[in-house]
């Protein structure tokens, strides 16, 4: 565990975000350092893929500050703040549909990349792009099928895509928003397992319904109700809360 | 078809045409032909933005008009253009085309889907509207007759000495924006196509790349629109109505958007049905239309798509067959 007195990967200070009179996210303030890893929990509606949003840069926040590695990010474009070194997956899949497998990841691994505006020279000349989409894919296994089109894939098969995309900047903080949606719990757990298989300096901050991930991947939990933080505090303590219990985890039990 | 059979076919489909053009054509044909390249160009333009990019615009006759009215008048105005200074002529197309651009896209990149669609319909009346309007330099309703064809030791008044300098720079325009599509600033822009949230979260400026893109487009534009004026030997408002552009999006729809050859097929029917067709029947108008709206009903990959949906026939009734057969094993 890093030292207090480390820098933050991600620092939120008072974030907040409005749809016009609907308050989203509210005053959220958070610290992630590198290497930890966290939760955001919190009933449907609660603002979690907002949060994401605007820590994104995605959606402009209505007040409060985003710092990312100590550089102050709120007034930032999207673009710009992956390049410092975050990376986030999406609620409802986001991929390329039509492309292949690798073309998808061709593209994630090229987006901090210099070459992304060469027009005189083919993409596929570029050997370390390649060997690098390889030694990804067959991390997950999916070097075989490199050549499928990211549609005609399963579900599973494309919540993984999705968190290799994630993982093709090699980013030092990952967001993921409900990578478990919609898998089975078999798929569930491999999930969990392969992201506890993850770089241990990687920072995750994960966004999660499925509780067996949840407390299988983090060992911190803040809970958002209404766009406020209502409770943060280690797995166990959130996992004993009994308000936290009859707010979220009471529709779980 | 794998990419080394289709840069063969596209070369033999090449060679057919010289043969054809050398010894068979009448001279009305040639015209035809030429013609068809020329809008050829205008067409991948176009397609980089609409099939590559996945931005639909509805002003690409402006630049096309900017690089014809720049030939038409540096032509008549100052005779340059008309020797070996056609070569810089052509340049200045390109760059006409491509500020143009430029400065449009400034006000059309933000937009995208129908939004974008009516903004690059708007600019490119602003372009028509000068056309018109701006009497002393553009000759107004009117327009501008040509002074005739470079001679810069190669005649170009002679047809088929012009041909094969349209060919050149058609092929040249192939292969440029071949390389384009292949490169990784043309794989972003299908990305971007395919979801350009995605792409911004991988760390793209977007509108950077598609700011580009629709500058190379321009820029293409504008020099089809010089080896036009040239063809033509009139430059009118005509050239940059809406209806090029509609022509021009139709071209890459009917031959199959993100292709780039699609575009070309595209040009070579609607050149044939206009410049032909028009000639021999009075419904000719009806075929274009009827052409288009059975592509867009029954082929959204248009022509170029045939194979493939064909393949996909193919596939799905292996796969009713299969799964009869499961089902009478059981
Ligand atoms: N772009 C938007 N415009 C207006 N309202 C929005 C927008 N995005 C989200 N909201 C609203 O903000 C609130 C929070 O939504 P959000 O998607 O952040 O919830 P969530 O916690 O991610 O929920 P879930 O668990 O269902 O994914 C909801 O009431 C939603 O309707
Ligand atoms: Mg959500």
């Amino acid at each position: 565990m890093a030292t207090s007195g480390a820098q933050p990967a991600l620092e939120l200070r008072g974030l907040s975000k409005s749809f016009g009179g609907l308050h989203a996210v509210r005053g959220v303030t958070l610290r992630v350092l590198p290497g930890d890893r966290k939760a955001i929990i919190g009933p449907n509606g609660a603002g979690k893929t907002t949060l994401f949003n605007v820590i994104t840069g995605i959606l402009p926040a209505t007040s409060g500050e985003t710092v990312l590695f100590g550089t102050d990010v709120t007034a930032w474009p999207t673009h710009r703040r992956t390049a410092l070194g975050m990376a986030r997956t999406f609620q409802v899949t986001n991929l390329f549909p039509k492309l292949t497998v690798l073309d998808n990841v061709l593209l994630a691994i090229q987006g901090l990349r210099g070459m992304k505006f060469v027009v005189w020279r083919p993409l596929a000349s570029y050997r370390d792009l390649y060997e690098k989409a390889r030694r990804l894919l067959e991390q997950v296994g999916f070097w075989d099928r490199r050549d499928v089109q990211v549609r005609n894939l399963s579900h599973g098969e494309q919540r993984q895509i999705e968190i290799v995309l994630g993982l093709a900047s090699d980013p030092k903080i990952l967001l993921l928003d409900e990578p478990a949606a919609g898998l089975s719990s078999g798929e569930s757990r491999e999930m969990a397992e392969f992201l506890n298989r993850l770089d241990p300096t990687l920072a995750i901050l994960l966004i999660e319904h499925d509780m067996d991930v949840v407390f299988d991947v983090v060992d911190h939990i803040s809970v958002l109700h209404f766009g406020e933080v209502l409770e943060e505090g280690p797995t166990e303590v959130i996992r004993a809360s009994p308000k936290v219990r009859e707010i979220y985890l009471g529709a779980e039990d | 078809m794998s990419e080394r059979a289709k840069i063969i076919a596209v070369v033999a489909a090449l060679v057919v045409l010289v043969l054809y053009m050398q010894f068979g054509a009448t001279s009305f044909v040639r015209l035809v032909i030429t013609q068809a390249l020329i809008f050829g160009i205008l067409a991948m333009s176009l397609d980089i933005l609409l099939g590559y990019t996945g931005l639909p615009s509805l002003g690409q006759a402006a630049y096309l008009g900017m690089g014809a009215y720049v030939a038409a008048i540096l032509t008549t105005r100052f005779g340059f253009g008309l020797d070996w200074t056609f070569w810089l002529l052509i340049v200045l197309g390109f760059v006409i085309g491509a500020v143009t651009a430029a400065f449009f896209g400034l006000f059309a990149i933000r937009a995208t889907g129908v939004y974008f669609l009516m903004i690059t319909l708007a600019l490119g009346q602003c372009v028509w509207g000068l056309a018109y309007r701006w009497n002393s330099l553009t000759g107004g309703d009117n327009g501008i007759n040509m002074p005739g064809r470079p001679d810069f030791g190669l005649d170009l008044s002679n047809d088929m000495n012009f041909f094969y300098v349209v060919l050149g720079f058609f092929v040249a325009t192939l292969a440029a924006l071949y390389l384009l599509v292949k490169s990784p600033f043309g794989r972003s822009l299908v990305g971007i196509r395919e979801s350009e949230l995605r792409m911004r979260m991988l760390g793209y400026n977007t509108w950077l790349h598609k700011y580009v893109a629709f500058i190379i487009a321009g820029g293409f534009g504008g020099l089809a629109g010089v080896l036009w004026a040239f063809l033509n030997g009139l430059v009118s408002p005509e050239d940059v109505i809406l209806a090029t552009s509609v022509d021009a999006l139709l071209m890459v729809v009917l031959g199959g958007p993100g292709t780039l050859i699609g575009g070309v097929i595209g040009a070579g029917l609607v050149v044939f049905v206009r410049e032909y067709l028009s000639t021999v029947v009075e419904w000719w108008q009806y075929v274009l239309g009827g052409m288009y709206v059975l592509t867009i009903l029954y082929l959204p990959g248009g022509l170029m798509g045939i194979p493939e949906r064909i393949r996909q026939r193919r596939a799905q009734a292996a796969g009713a067959v299969r799964a009869e057969a499961v089902s009478t094993s059981h």
